[in-house]
C-alpha cells in the first residue's frame, strides 16, 4: 500500500531520493537533506499521501559512516491508513554540520521531538522556534546518545557528598551494587564458568 | 525495644510505669513517622501496594503522608533519581525538620540499579545520607515492611548508621533460579 507513496515521491522528486527500501513491510525513503522539508510538505499536502500525523522523529548515529547521522521521521496518514518512514543523512565524521530543516511548521508534534533529537544527538534543526534542551539540563555538555560520548560520564548538577569513598558507601561492599554495571562486574554464563574450571 | 518497667502482675497494684525520657520519645517517634513520599518511578506500584489495605503499613504508625517536607520526618525515595532531579531531592531533604530519616526504596534509589549512565544518580547516598536501604526491583511489600521495622528498631536504638534489608530468600543461593553467575571483574581467562 505504501509502495504507491514511494512511487509518488520518486515521480515528484526524482532528484531528491537517495535510496528506497522496505523492511518487514515498512517502506522507507532516504532523501537529500536539502529536500527534507519539501518532501515532507508534499507528503502532508498531496491528497494521495495525506500524512496528517508525524508519529516520531529521531536520529541514529553511525560513527563509521559519512554522513554520520540518519534523521528518521515516521509519518502516518490517519485518513488513508498508511505509513512511511522518511530518512535523511547529515553530519560529518566529527559530528559537525549536522543540520536539517525543521518540520515544526508542518506538524506541531515535531517541536518537542526535534528538541529531544537536538538534546541527545546534537542535530540542529534550522527554523525551529525554540531549539533548546528538553530532557537534560542546560549545564550539560555534549550529546549523550552520540556513540563517542563516554558511557560512564555523568555530569552531576549537585556535587556528591564530601565523604570518603563516595562511589560505594556502606553498607555496600566494593563488589556490591550496580550488579549489572560495567564498572564492577562482568556477566558470565554459567557454562563458561564450568569450562574454566 | 524500649524498657517499660512495670511492677509484676499480682503484686503491688500501683499503676506506675517508669522509663527513660529518651526511650519514651524514641518510642513515640518510631510509631508516629510522618512520611514524605518522593516517588519517581515504577517502584511506586509496590509503594501503593504497601500503603494499600492488604499490606497496610498504617499498622506501623506510618500512616499519614505529608506533602510538605517541613512536616515530615521520614523521606521515602521510591524510584530512580536522575541527575536533573538531584537538586530538588537535596533541597527537600534539607527542608525536613530534625530528627529525620531517609529510606531508599528499591535498587535504583539504593545504588542506581542498572542505570549506570549519564542520566541517573548512582544511589541517593551520593547526594544525601541514607539510613535504610531496601533492595529489590521492585522490592516485595514484605521487604518494605522489613525495612520499615528495621528503621523503627534503629530509631528506638538511636542508631543512625546506614543499614540494608537482607532478602529472606537469596536467589544466588538457589541454583534453580540463578541463570547467570556474577563475579567481580578481573583479567579474563583464555
Amino acid at each position: 500500500m505504501a509502495q504507491a507513496l514511494v512511487e509518488l515521491i520518486l515521480r515528484r522528486f526524482p532528484e531528491a531520493v537517495v535510496q528506497t527500501h522496505a523492511q518487514l513491510g515498512d517502506e522507507t525513503v532516504v532523501v537529500q537533506p536539502a529536500k527534507w522539508h519539501e518532501v515532507a510538505q508534499a507528503l502532508r499536502d498531496d491528497p494521495a499521501a495525506a500524512m496528517e500525523m508525524l508519529v516520531d522523529l529521531t536520529a541514529v548515529d553511525f560513527p563509521e559512516r559519512e554522513p554520520r547521522f540518519e534523521v528518521v521521521a515516521h509519518l502516518l496518514s490517519l485518513s488513508r491508513g498508511h505509513r512511511l518512514r522518511l530518512k535523511a543523512r547529515v553530519g560529518d565524521a566529527g559530528g559537525e554540520r549536522a543540520e536539517i530543516a525543521s518540520l515544526t511548521d508542518l506538524w506541531a508534534s515535531a517541536n518537542w521531538m526535534e528538541r529531544e533529537c537536538y538534546d541527545l544527538f546534537g542535530v540542529v534543526f534550522r527554523g525551529h522556534p525554540d531549539l533548546r534542551r528538553i530532557l537534560l539540563y542546560p549545564e550539560f555538555i555534549g550529546h549523550p546518545l552520540r556513540r563517542d560520548y563516554p558511557a560512564e560520564r555523568a555530569q552531576p548538577l549537585v556535587p556528591y557528598r564530601d565523604v570518603p569513598n563516595v562511589d560505594k558507601l556502606p553498607p555496600f561492599g566494593p563488589e556490591e551494587g550496580m550488579s549489572f554495571g560495567r564498572r564492577a562486574h562482568e556477566l558470565v554464563r554459567d557454562e563458561e564458568v564450568t569450562d574454566e574450571g | 525495644m524500649g524498657e517499660l518497667r512495670a511492677p509484676p502482675p499480682g503484686g503491688d497494684t500501683a499503676s506506675a510505669i517508669t522509663t527513660r525520657a529518651a526511650e519514651v520519645i524514641a518510642w513515640a517517634q518510631k510509631y508516629s513517622l510522618f512520611m514524605y513520599p518522593f516517588v519517581t518511578a515504577c517502584c511506586a506500584m509496590e509503594f501503593m501496594a504497601v500503603t494499600g489495605p492488604r499490606f497496610d503499613f498504617s499498622r506501623f504508625g506510618a500512616e499519614a503522608p505529608r506533602f510538605s517536607p517541613r512536616q515530615s520526618d521520614l523521606l521515602w525515595i521510591v524510584g530512580t533519581i536522575t541527575q536533573r532531579q538531584a537538586p530538588v531531592l537535596k533541597r527537600i531533604y534539607e527542608q525536613m525538620a530534625e530528627p529525620k530519616w531517609v529510606l531508599a526504596f528499591g535498587t535504583c534509589a539504593a545504588v542506581g540499579g542498572f542505570y549506570d549512565n549519564y542520566a541517573c544518580v548512582p544511589g541517593i547516598d551520593k547526594i544525601i545520607p541514607c539510613h535504610v536501604y531496601v533492595p529489590g526491583c521492585p522490592p516485595r511489600p514484605e521487604a518494605v515492611l522489613d525495612g520499615l521495622m528495621l528503621l523503627q528498631d534503629k530509631i528506638q536504638r538511636g542508631d543512625r548508621s546506614p543499614q540494608r534489608v537482607t532478602p529472606r530468600v537469596d536467589p544466588a543461593q538457589q541454583p534453580d533460579l540463578a541463570l547467570h553467575s556474577i563475579r567481580p571483574r578481573g583479567p579474563r581467562q583464555g
